[in-house]
C-alpha cells in the first residue's frame, strides 16, 4: 500500500515530501523530549535524599536510589504493595466496567428507534456538563449512608454511567459502525444481547482501548474521593499513600521517599498503556468496515 | 510491539527484582536495628512506671468499650504511644501477610482487651478534616464501636472543634488543674474554648526560636555567640536595620517575608474575628509594613516556605542568615543529615530572635459521646503529664515536651548540648520564649485568615497589587471560605 | 424501505431501553440524588459555620444574585476561557498535525510507535507530581532561570509564578502537555475508522496530501473532532488542579483563579447554597458554548 502511494505522490504538488518528512522528524522529537524530560526529572528527584532536595535542583543523579527505596517499603503504616494491588483492583474495574458499558449505552441511542432516544441523549450530554465538585459532597453523604466506607464499590461501579465516554463511544459507531451490519446479524438470527458482544464489540476494540486507558489513568490517579472514602491501611490506593507520605511526621517526611513512590506508581500505568495501545493498533487493519 | 512489551515487561521485572533485592537486605538490618531500639525502650518504660502502669490497666479495663478509635493524619502519635504509653502493644509486624497476601494487622494496637484503630487521612486539600467532620456529625448515630474516641488536631483549626460540642472538656474526663499545672500556658490557650473551658492537651511544646549562620553572624558581626546576635536581632526595628548590614555583605536575613509571618501572628492583641467581623490585628500590619520595605529594598524575598528557593540557605551557598523555627525545623528539616549544609557541620545557632512564637504541634482531644473515657483519660496523663515519660520523650524523639520542669532541669544540663548547633544546649531559649507567650486571642477562623491574609499580602509585596486591593482581596477570600463573617 | 424498517424495528426497540438499565440505574443510584440536590440548594442558605450546620433556609434568587453581584464571577470566568485557549489551541492544531503525518502513508514516518507511546505518557504522571515538577524547574533558582540567566537572555533570576501572563503561559503550557497525547490518540483513532479507499480515490484524482487532509480527512473526522472539541471545553471550564497545584491559589491578583478553584472555597465551609449557585453558573455556560460549537461544526457541513 505504501509503494502505491509513494508512485502517485511523486506526481502531486504538495511540499516537497523530503521537507515535510524533515519538519515533522523535528517537530516530533521536540515533542518528544519535551513529554520525556519529566520523567527524567522524577528519576533523579527519586535517587536524591530530602536534604539534596533541599539544596535545589540537579540535573545529575543522587546516590540515593537503592535508600529512598527501602525507606518507601518500610515507611510506618504505608505498604506501597498493598497500595499498588488495591490501585490495580479499583482501576481496573473502573476502566472495564466503564468501556463496556458506556459502549452499550452508546449502542442502545445509536442502533435503536425509540420514543425517548432523542431525551436521553441530550440528556445524558446535559449530565456530563454538570461540575462534579460540588456532588462529591453529596456523594460522600450518599455513600456513608449506604454503609460503603472503606469499600471499593463506590469508587468503582458509578463508573458504569460516564457520560464522557459514552459520548466518545456514540461518536465512534457513527463513523464505523453501520447499521446494516446489525440488520445483517439480525437476519441470520443472532439475539440483540449476542450482536452487541460478539459484532459490534470487535469493531469498537480500538475506541475502547482507548477509553480503557483513559478511564484506567484517571482512576489510577485519583486522590480526592478515594482519600474521602478509604481510611484502612489495607484498603488505600497509591495517590492516598502519597498524600500521606507528603503530610508525614517531621521525623520521617522524606521527598526523596515521595517522588520514588511517584515513580514507583507510574510504572505499571505505563505497563498497561503499552499494552493495550497494541489494540489500538489492531484496530488499523479492521478499519475500512465502513462500505 | 508484542516484542517490545514483551522487552519492557522484562526490563521492568528485572529492574524490581534487583530493587527488591537490595531492599530486602538492607530491610533487615533496619528492622533489627529498629526493633532492639524499641525493645529497650520499652523496658525501659516498664520498669519506670510500673506501677502507675499496672493501676492505669485495671482502671481501663472495667466498663470501656471494645474499640478506641484514633483520628488521625500521620503516625506521629502512634508512634508516641506505642514508644511511650505503659501497656500498649503494637499490631502484628508490617511485614506479616494474611494468606492473600495482603498485609495484615497494620493499624491496629492493644490496650488490655481493648483494640486501638487508626482512622489516619492524610491533611492534604483538607481531607483529614473533612473526614473528621463527617464523623464527629455523624457520631451520635454510630455504633458503639466505631464512634471516634480520640482525635488529633493542629493549633489553626483547634479552636473549629474545641468551640464545638463534639470535644469533651479535660475536667469531664476526671483530670484536675493540678495534674496539668507543669504545662506550657500556650499549649492550653490553643484548646481553650470560648468560655475558658479546656478542652484538650498536649504532650508537645513548639517554642520557636532565630537560628543563625554562626559562619555568617562571625563574618558580618564579628561573633558568633547568641548574645552578641540577639543584641542585633532583639526587636523588629533592630532586625530590620541588622537585615541592611547583611544585605550589604550579602546575606538575606532571612529567605522571606513568609519566615517571619508567625512571629509576628503569635504577638497580636486581638483575634482575627472580632463579633463576626474580619479584624486585621496592628501586629499583622507591622508585619506587612515591615516586610514590604524589606522586600522593596531588596533584602529578602517573598518565597513560598518549603519551597526549594526557600530551602537553598539550608546550605552555606544559599546565603541566608537566618531561619525561624522550632526545635524539630532544625533537627529533623534543615537538612542535617546531608554533608555540606550548615547543620551538617554543626553551623546553626540559637537565640531568641524579636518575639516568642510558637510552630506545629498536636493537640489530644476527647470526642464527645466516646466510650472509653477512663483509657483517654490514662493515655492523656501518662503522655502530658508523666514527667518520667516526658523524659523519655524528650531523649528518644527529640521532642520539646510541654512540661517545664522537666525542661527547665534540662536546659541547666550541661551533658545535653545539640550537635546540629554547634554544642549549644538551645533549651533555655526555648524555655525563655515560651513561657510569656499569649495565646488567648486565637479564633475558629485562623487557619482561612492565616492563609489568606499572607497570601494576598504576599501578592502586595510582590508589587502585583496596591495595598487596599490587596485587603480587599483578603476580606473577599475570607467570606468565601467562611460566609457567617463579614468585613 | 422505510416502513419495512418501520416495522421490523419496533419488535427490537424494547433492547434500546434495555440496554440503557445500567446506565440509568447506576446513575439514579449514585449521581442523581447529589446532582438535584446541588441545584435544590443553590436557592438556599445552606453551610457550615465550624461544625455548626446553618440552614437550609430557603432565600430563592438571593445566591444568585450576591454572585452576579461581585464582579469577581466574570472575572474568574474570563481567567477560566483564557486559560483554557491558550492551552487548548496549540493542543488541537499539533494533536492534528502530528495524527496528520502519523496517518499520512506517503511521508513513511519511522519509530511511529515510539512517538505514539510518548506524547501520551505526560498524562499518566499525577498532576499533583507533575506541578511540583514545574515549580521546581521553573522557581527562582531553578535550572530554566540559571539556563536564562548563564546564556544572557536575562540580566537576573525571574520569579515566573509572581506575574500574571508567564503564570497562566505556564498553567496553560501544563495542560498542553497533559492533554494533547490524549487529543492526538482520539484523533488517530478516528482517522483509523476512516475507510483508506478514500484517500486513494482521492489519490487517484491528483489530489496533494494537504487537500486530502482538508477535504477529505478533516469532514470524515467531524463526529471524533467534535466530541474533542466539547469534552476540552468541558474539561477546560472545569480546570482546577493544574492551577491549584501550581500556584496554591495565589497568583497575581487572583489572575489564575478559575471557576472551580472559586467553586472549590465556597466548599471550604461546604457552602451547598453558593457552591450550588456556581454549579448551575457553570452548567449553563458549558450547555450555551457547547451549543455554539454544535452549531458551529454543523454550519460546515453544508
Amino acid at each position: 500500500m505504501a509503494v502505491k502511494f509513494d508512485d502517485k505522490q511523486k506526481a502531486s504538488k504538495g511540499v516537497g515530501i523530503g521537507i515535510r518528512r524533515v519538519i515533522a522528524y523535528v517537530v516530533l522529537i521536540l515533542v518528544s523530549f519535551l513529554c520525556l524530560f519529566w520523567f527524567y526529572v522524577l528519576f533523579i528527584n527519586a535517587t536524591r535524599s530530602e536534604g539534596d532536595l533541599n539544596r535545589g535542583f540537579s540535573f545529575l543523579p543522587g546516590g540515593n536510589l537503592a535508600a529512598n527505596w527501602t525507606k518507601m517499603l518500610n515507611f510506618p503504616m504505608i505498604s506501597m504493595g498493598t497500595g499498588m494491588l488495591n490501585s490495580v483492583i479499583v482501576s481496573t474495574l473502573t476502566a472495564a466496567l466503564c468501556t463496556y458499558f458506556s459502549t452499550m449505552t452508546a449502542y442502545a441511542i445509536h442502533a435503536y428507534e425509540f420514543r425517548l432516544k432523542k431525551p436521553m441523549f441530550t440528556f445524558i450530554l446535559a449530565v456530563m456538563m454538570i461540575p462534579t465538585q460540588v456532588t462529591v459532597l453529596g456523594f460522600l453523604q450518599l455513600v456513608r449512608g449506604m454503609g460503603l466506607e472503606d469499600n471499593f464499590i463506590p469508587l468503582i461501579v458509578p463508573a458504569i454511567a460516564s457520560p464522557v465516554v459514552f459520548f466518545y463511544m456514540k461518536q465512534y459507531m457513527e463513523s464505523v459502525l453501520p447499521l446494516s451490519l446489525v440488520e445483517a446479524a439480525r437476519i441470520d438470527g443472532s439475539g440483540e444481547f449476542r450482536t452487541f458482544n460478539s459484532i459490534v464489540l470487535p469493531l469498537m476494540k480500538p475506541a475502547m482501548a482507548v477509553q480503557a486507558i483513559f478511564s484506567f489513568v484517571s482512576s489510577w490517579n485519583n486522590y480526592f474521593t478515594p482519600s474521602l472514602i478509604l481510611h484502612d491501611d489495607k484498603m488505600k490506593t497509591l495517590p492516598i499513600l502519597i498524600a500521606q507520605l507528603r503530610s508525614a511526621d517531621w521525623r520521617e517526611k522524606d521527598m526523596g521517599v515521595v517522588y520514588m513512590a511517584i515513580s514507583f506508581s507510574i510504572f505499571p500505568v505505563i505497563l498497561v498503556y503499552l499494552i493495550l495501545s497494541k489494540h489500538i493498533v489492531q484496530g488499523l487493519a479492521m478499519g475500512s468496515v465502513k462500505g | 510491539m508484542k516484542k517490545k512489551v514483551l522487552s519492557v515487561l522484562l526490563a521492568a521485572t528485572m529492574l524490581t527484582g534487583i530493587l527488591a533485592g537490595c531492599g530486602n537486605g538492607a530491610t533487615t538490618d533496619q528492622g533489627g536495628a529498629g526493633t532492639s531500639d524499641a525493645g529497650t525502650t520499652d523496658a525501659g518504660t516498664t520498669d519506670a512506671g510500673s506501677t502507675d502502669a499496672g493501676a492505669a490497666d485495671a482502671g481501663a479495663a472495667a466498663g470501656e468499650g471494645a474499640v478506641l478509635n484514633i483520628y488521625t493524619w500521620n503516625t506521629e502519635f502512634m508512634n508516641r504511644l506505642t514508644d511511650h504509653y505503659p501497656g500498649y502493644t503494637k499490631g502484628s509486624d508490617n511485614t506479616e501477610t494474611d494468606e492473600n497476601g495482603n498485609l495484615k494487622g497494620t493499624v491496629e494496637g492493644k490496650i488490655g482487651d481493648i483494640t486501638v484503630k487508626f482512622n489516619i487521612t492524610p491533611s492534604k486539600d483538607n481531607a483529614y478534616q473533612n473526614n473528621l467532620d463527617e464523623a464527629l456529625l455523624g457520631q451520635e448515630s454510630a455504633a458503639a464501636d466505631d464512634k471516634v474516641d480520640i482525635f488529633l488536631v493542629e493549633a489553626d483549626y483547634a479552636l473549629k472543634y474545641v468551640n464545638s460540642d463534639y470535644s469533651m472538656a479535660v475536667k469531664d474526663l476526671g483530670i484536675t488543674d493540678a495534674d496539668i499545672a507543669d504545662q506550657y500556658k500556650y499549649t492550653q490557650d490553643v484548646v481553650t474554648d470560648s468560655n475558658g473551658v479546656l478542652k484538650g492537651l498536649s504532650w508537645q511544646g513548639c517554642p520557636g526560636v532565630m537560628f543563625y549562620n554562626r559562619e555568617a553572624a562571625k563574618e558580618v558581626f564579628g561573633s558568633d555567640d547568641p548574645a552578641a546576635v540577639q543584641e542585633k536581632v532583639k526587636d523588629w526595628a533592630a532586625f530590620n536595620a541588622t537585615a541592611k548590614e547583611l544585605h550589604d555583605a550579602g546575606y538575606s536575613i532571612v529567605t522571606s517575608a513568609a519566615d517571619t509571618y508567625r512571629t509576628y501572628s503569635n504577638n497580636v492583641s486581638s483575634p482575627w474575628v472580632v463579633d463576626g467581623k474580619i479584624n486585621i490585628d496592628e501586629n499583622l500590619m507591622n508585619w506587612v509594613n515591615d516586610s514590604k520595605a524589606l522586600v522593596d529594598a531588596g533584602y529578602i524575598g517573598t518565597s513560598e516556605l518549603w519551597s526549594a528557593d526557600w530551602s537553598k540557605g539550608f546550605f552555606p551557598d544559599g546565603k541566608v542568615f537566618a531561619y525561624f523555627g522550632p526545635a524539630w525545623l532544625v533537627n529533623f528539616s534543615m537538612s542535617a543529615d546531608t554533608e555540606g549544609s550548615i547543620g551538617y557541620n554543626g553551623g546553626w545557632g540559637a537565640t531568641e530572635g524579636p518575639q516568642g512564637f510558637f510552630w506545629g504541634g498536636t493537640w489530644i482531644c476527647a470526642a464527645t459521646g466516646t466510650d472509653n473515657v477512663a483509657t483517654i483519660k490514662d493515655i492523656m496523663l501518662q503522655l502530658t503529664c508523666n514527667p518520667e515519660i516526658m523524659k523519655e520523650i524528650v531523649i528518644k524523639d527529640d521532642d520539646f515536651v510541654n512540661n517545664k520542669p522537666t525542661m527547665e532541669a534540662m536546659a541547666q544540663d550541661t551533658s545535653y548540648s545539640s550537635k546540629v548547633l554547634g554544642g549549644q544546649n538551645p533549651l533555655a531559649m526555648y524555655c525563655a520564649g515560651v513561657n510569656d507567650l499569649d495565646l488567648s486571642n486565637l479564633s475558629d477562623y485562623d487557619q482561612a485568615c492565616n492563609e489568606e491574609f499572607q497570601k494576598a499580602m504576599l501578592d502586595y509585596m510582590k508589587g502585583n497589587v496596591d495595598l487596599d486591593t490587596a485587603k480587599e482581596n483578603f476580606f473577599k477570600a475570607v467570606v468565601t471560605k467562611h460566609p457567617d463573617l463579614t468585613y | 424501505m422505510k416502513m419495512g424498517k418501520r416495522s421490523k424495528a419496533v419488535r427490537f426497540n424494547k433492547w434500546g431501553y434495555i440496554f440503557l438499565i445500567p446506565f440509568l440505574v447506576t446513575f439514579v443510584v449514585f449521581q442523581l440524588i447529589p446532582l438535584i440536590s446541588t441545584i435544590v440548594y443553590s436557592f438556599f442558605e445552606y453551610y457550615r459555620a465550624g461544625l455548626k450546620v446553618v440552614g437550609p433556609n430557603f432565600l430563592g434568587l438571593q445566591n444568585y444574585i450576591k454572585l452576579f453581584s461581585d464582579a469577581d464571577i466574570w472575572k474568574y470566568t474570563g481567567n477560566t476561557l483564557i486559560i483554557w485557549l491558550m492551552g487548548f489551541v496549540p493542543q488541537i492544531i499539533v494533536s492534528l498535525l502530528i495524527a496528520a503525518w502519523f496517518s499520512d502513508p506517503s511521508l513513511r514516518l519511522k519509530g511511529q510507535r515510539f512517538f505514539k507511546t510518548v506524547i501520551y505518557l505526560p498524562n499518566l504522571i499525577m498532576a499533583a507530581a507533575f506541578a511540583m515538577l514545574f515549580f521546581m524547574l521553573f522557581s527562582k533558582g531553578g535550572p530554566v532561570n540559571s539556563i536564562l540567566v548563564n546564556s544572557g537572555i536575562f540580566a537576573e533570576a525571574y520569579t515566573f509564578l509572581d506575574h500574571v501572563w508567564p503564570t497562566r503561559i505556564l498553567i496553560a503550557f501544563m495542560n498542553f502537555l497533559m492533554w494533547f497525547g490524549n487529543t492526538t490518540i482520539l484523533l488517530m483513532a478516528g482517522m483509523m475508522g476512516i475507510d483508506t479507499s478514500l484517500f486513494e480515490a482521492a489519490q487517484v484524482d491528483g489530489a496533494t496530501s494537504t487537500q486530502i487532509f482538508f477535504r477529505v480527512t478533516l469532514p470524515l473526522l467531524k463526529p471524533i473532532l467534535l466530541y474533542v472539541m466539547i469534552t476540552s471545553l468541558i474539561g477546560g471550564l472545569q480546570m482546577f488542579d493544574v492551577p491549584q497545584i501550581l500556584t496554591g491559589d495565589a497568583s497575581p491578583n487572583n489572575t489564575s483563579r478559575t471557576l472551580i478553584m472559586f467553586l472549590n472555597n465556597n466548599l471550604y465551609s461546604k457552602n451547598y447554597g453558593m457552591g450550588g449557585a456556581i454549579s448551575v453558573y457553570l452548567f449553563v455556560m458549558t450547555g450555551i458554548l457547547s451549543l455554539l460549537v454544535f452549531k458551529f461544526t454543523n454550519g460546515k457541513k453544508k
